[in-house]
């Protein structure tokens, strides 16, 4: 399986009917194609939707019906729109249950860096500062290592997004929780073993005897 | 409320005016209005906007046309040509986190001195502001933002002025239009008065000061 589709896969199993759910660009995104079945949540794109449906079809697109990434997208039954204050009180005002971002770096206190490598990637932060402040529930999906360097440190090195601590990150190699502020292995990734997680990790990890191989 | 031709309106701006423009990655940008800028070369001017959309769309033609001075927005990541007159000094951009961005813009029209948020705390996008506690919780002060210009783009415009607007195409426009000393709104389709019901009436009447008569 492609590390991407674990990553996806196993983030899907967080959702729970009923839920209001922000997907970030990249492997966040996937994570809408990978529902278990009969799971059904709203997805919020932070442009002004709740009801986000998939991709249409060639030639169906509407010009006024985007993602909060600029792509065409369809609304599903029950959709609603609103302005960017609203989505943004969503947001921030603790009602969006989780949101899923991509990550650059995570530090073994939880904290998130993502948004910007200085004089080499400045997009903008957009809406992550907001999403990571205010969301009931924030999960990274990010690959474990780039070009074999560890993201997961000490220590992040680039700008942070928050300070709030993210509660999750979710890797091809493992899934982390941060409970009291200590990088904790919860789960070991397909044919993973404790060892080869740490060996992939900068951060202090805290590895209990027994870690189960995630479900997908 | 006055109604005017694209030219009109655009010959109301002078060199150097800030503007806030509506639209979230050109969705929801009244693209004749900034088309007429262009073509009438208005320089130095500040943007206030949600981003500076991609080459070639929406406000990505301003950047394109180099008539921008300032522009202050949440995102330019899909536009590399703001990025590189950036970095070559020839625009500054100042950054604003996109819920924090939308918050100044309502504080500005809402008559408020300000908003607290606790996004930016422990960020760079702390630095020179003040942090104030409220029941234990540290927020953010962040200030309210005006520009001479709002120009929003609607759905449907009545004869009065009254806006609403499509799907996501509504995005920063609503707020704008509080927020602009001088509102120019133009619409896909312009309707009898009557024909927006009063509950779908998203921009009253009394906050445009022109609509753009469609070609």
């Amino acid at each position: 399986m492609e590390p991407q589709t674990i990553i996806a896969r196993r983030i899907a199993r967080e959702l729970r009917s009923g839920m209001l759910v922000n997907l970030g660009i990249g492997i966040p995104t996937l994570v809408a194609s990978h529902l278990p079945e009969g799971i059904n949540v709203f997805f919020q794109s932070e442009n002004g939707l709740i009801g986000t449906g998939s991709i249409p079809d060639e030639g169906m697109a509407h010009p006024t019906l985007t993602d909060a990434a600029g792509r065409a997208v369809t609304a599903l039954p029950g959709a609603c729109t609103f302005d960017s204050a609203m989505s943004f009180g969503l947001i921030r005002g603790g009602h969006v249950d989780i949101t899923v971002l991509g990550g650059l770096q995570v530090d073994q206190t939880g904290q998130l860096a993502n948004w910007t490598i200085p004089k080499k990637m400045v997009p903008g932060m957009g809406g992550a500062m907001d999403l990571v402040s205010g969301a009931k529930r924030v999960i990274v999906a990010m690959q474990h290592t780039a070009k074999g360097a560890p993201k997961i440190m000490k220590k992040c090195s680039l700008p942070l997004t928050s300070s709030r601590r993210i509660d999750l990150v979710v890797t091809e190699l493992a899934v982390i929780a941060f409970p009291e502020g200590r990088a904790t292995l919860v789960e070991t990734g397909p044919g993973i073993s404790a060892g080869q997680v740490t060996a992939a990790t900068e951060a202090e990890l805290v590895v209990p005897s027994n870690v189960p191989e995630m479900a997908l | 409320m006055q109604t005017l031709s694209v030219e009109q309106s655009v010959e109301m701006i002078p060199d150097g005016a800030s503007l806030m423009i509506g639209g979230f990655m050109a969705v929801g940008t009244p693209e004749r209005v900034i088309d007429e800028i262009v073509r009438q070369g208005k320089r130095e001017l500040t943007v206030i906007a949600n981003d500076t959309a991609m080459p070639g769309k929406g406000i990505g033609k301003l950047v394109g046309a180099k008539l921008l001075r300032k522009a202050l927005v949440s995102h330019i990541g899909l536009n590399p040509e703001t990025q590189r007159q950036m970095m070559a000094g020839d625009l500054e951009v100042e950054l604003v986190p996109q819920g924090t961005l939308v918050e100044r813009i309502r504080a500005g029209g809402y008559g408020l001195g300000g908003i607290l948020t606790p996004t930016g705390i422990g960020t760079t996008v702390e630095d020179g502001k003040q942090r104030i506690d409220v029941d234990g919780t540290s927020y953010l002060l962040e200030l309210p933002l005006r520009a001479d210009f709002a120009l929003v783009q609607a759905f449907l415009a009545d004869y009065l002025g009254n806006l609403s607007y499509a799907l996501t195409a509504r995005n920063f426009n609503p707020v704008m239009a509080m927020a602009g000393k001088t509102v120019i709104a133009s619409a896909d389709n312009i309707v009898p008065i009557g024909v927006i019901s009063p509950d779908h009436v998203v921009t009253p009447a009394p906050l445009v000061d022109y609509l753009v008569a469609n070609a």
